[in-house]
């Protein structure tokens, strides 16, 4: 019994100590984005009352449009959240309930698929969609790529899988067609799942940086994470205080997708990742 | 007789048909158009002009395998992957034992390690730039133990750095594929090892260990493609994989060739080696860590 107390003690000081080091840069981050000067002395670490401002979030907006970039950031995020789920309800129902020629090849085609590094096709996606089709610098050149998430198909699958098949033979012996099916039967059994993949989908687009990068040029069409970066590598130098203008980008860029997650963390759950797992 | 056809449920085709569609675009037809433009001798044009791009052969190919700055970037991976893999699979296991063994703050400690996973690479290589920069707080509390030049400006340090940094910032979503598969590991396995008298240390290595193996494959494969892709971090940290090359990505170097230097041919071709290299090695892994379970 001592021995049990003994080890799971030592599990909270493992547990505590890795969450200490996961959290930190976020603190300070938070620190850093309010000193009027840099700090970088152990002290800094603890906010010092006559060193806080809010200026490096106006010196920030003053150089980056933080709202046309959250703008940005949030149109394209929308775009592929929307595609995402409504073309992955339909091929998750199609792959679970539906029996047709092809189904199993198909299903083999979205294992295959996430597997494939997305980088490695970027000089071909390039060439055809900034070039060829003249996409660049449009919304619509950003969303094409991620338009439909794979791993968002297979989340989908796997919650239809797990719907008693009478339930369907009923609702089509009463005659319903398959698209009320999905609507009315279907779908809202699986609303855990709606919101696992919208905020799964949520956080690769927030996120992504090296395709909106290639595809954007304009100031005005670059999401957030692109014009940050665009700030840290080329014009951060001529900031008064760089780090506290760069880090309260960063706090700008980080909010929305941690506020989100907080809020719906327990549909973050492991389950839904399971089915990648089990195989 | 069309229902033989085409299944009980034609209508299922239709249903997966905008996701067939989009695999083609986004794809299957980059894929092969990658390796077309490889052995043709292809550069940029104004769009709707036509010009010819003759077939080339392998001299793409030739260019790319002469060229020492290639072998220096998948060198780097290696470096990579040495550092990041091994540290990836051994704290996530170890980091989801423990949560799924604890009781209170469960979700405190879940959000806590999630939170770098879901946080934007841009945002969080701000915070380590301040930190790992000459005069940041980790030389600062180090003192005198201090590397000279600095972290992220040495060239056997950078791209350490940089694998720890990519660790950091990943481990959240490989702990909740542990987490998914320790929920099938069967609690009598723990009891009859802890009967026979051993203590947690041999249970996780008699027990949690083999039992997560399938989890253990899956996260090395994601943890290597993720190696494969590398090209935020060394842009941006490194100030494009400095210092010399010393944390260059085959990415960043496709970016740099393709589009700054208007060579995509050169660029398809390094992806294509790169697509060969990530493929041996995901066999090589699977070979050594799936073990008996093929």
């Amino acid at each position: 019994m001592r021995r049990a107390l003994g080890s799971s003690a030592a599990m909270y000081v493992v547990l505590s100590l890795g969450a200490l080091a996961f959290l930190f840069p976020f603190y300070y981050m938070v620190i850093g984005s309010l000193q009027t000067t840099v700090d970088p002395s152990p002290s800094g670490a603890f906010p010092a009352p006559g060193n806080l401002t809010l200026d490096n979030y106006g010196a920030i907006n003053e150089r980056i449009d933080l709202l046309q970039g959250l703008a940005n950031s949030g149109i394209f995020t929308g775009g592929v959240i929307l595609g995402t789920v409504v073309f992955g309800v339909l091929a998750g129902y199609a792959l679970a309930v539906l029996h047709w020629r092809g189904r199993s090849a198909t299903f083999s085609l979205v294992l295959l698929v996430q597997v494939i590094p997305f980088q490695l096709l970027m000089i071909p996606l390039y060439v055809m969609i900034a070039r060829d089709y003249g996409l660049a610098d449009t919304y619509a050149g950003m969303i094409l790529p991620f338009f439909i998430n794979s791993t968002a198909v297979i989340i989908f699958r796997q919650y239809f899988l797990q719907l008693p098949k009478e339930l369907f033979d009923a609702a089509r012996i009463d005659g319903a067609g398959e698209l009320r099916l999905l609507w009315n039967v279907a779908l809202p059994l699986v609303r855990p799942a709606l919101l696992t993949v919208v905020l799964l989908t949520f956080i690769g687009p927030w996120n992504e940086f090296l395709w909106p990068f290639l595809i954007t040029k304009e100031a005005s069409m670059q999401p957030l994470a692109v014009s940050l970066a665009n700030f840290l590598s080329n014009i951060a130098a001529s900031t008064a205080n760089p780090f506290g203008a760069t880090l309260a980008g960063a706090v700008v860029l980080a909010a929305p997708a941690v506020a989100l997650f907080l809020v719906f963390q327990r549909y973050f759950t492991s389950n839904d990742l399971g089915s990648g797992v089990k195989g | 007789m069309l229902r033989r056809i085409l299944g009980s449920h034609p209508l299922g085709l239709a249903f997966a048909a905008p996701y067939l569609i989009f695999i083609g675009v986004v794809f299957a037809y980059p894929i092969v158009f990658a390796v077309w433009m490889s052995f043709h001798d292809y550069f940029f044009a104004a769009p709707g002009a036509v010009v010819d791009r003759p077939f080339v052969g392998f001299d793409n190919y030739v260019t790319v395998l002469t060229d020492p700055d290639v072998w220096r970037s998948f060198g780097n991976v290696g470096i990579f992957l040495i550092i990041n893999v091994p540290l990836t699979v051994a704290l996530s296991m170890l980091l989801a034992t423990a949560l799924d063994r604890v009781a209170r703050a469960k979700t405190f400690f879940r959000v806590a390690y999630y939170v770098p996973y879901v946080t934007a690479s841009v945002a969080v290589v701000a915070v380590w730039l301040f930190l790992f920069s000459g005069n940041g707080l980790v030389n600062n509390l180090l003192g005198p133990l201090a590397p000279e030049p600095s972290w992220l400006i040495n060239s056997a340090l950078a791209m350490p750095t940089i694998a720890l940094f990519v660790t950091w910032k990943g481990l959240g979503f490989y702990i909740l594929l542990y987490l998914a598969a320790l929920q099938n590991v069967p609690r009598e396995l723990y009891e009859s090892v802890s009967m026979d008298g051993g203590g947690r240390i041999r249970q996780f290595f008699s027990v949690t260990v083999p039992s997560v193996r399938p989890a253990t494959l899956l996260v090395v494969l994601l943890a290597t493609i993720t190696g494969a892709n590398l090209f935020t971090e060394p842009y941006l940290l490194t100030g494009g994989g400095g210092p010399n090359g010393a944390s260059t990505s085959p990415v960043l170097l496709i970016y740099q060739r393709g589009i700054e230097q208007g060579n995509p041919d050169i660029a398809a071709a390094i992806g294509v080696i790169l697509i060969i290299f990530v493929l041996i090695i995901a066999a090589l892994q699977r070979r050594l860590v799936g073990g008996e379970d093929r």
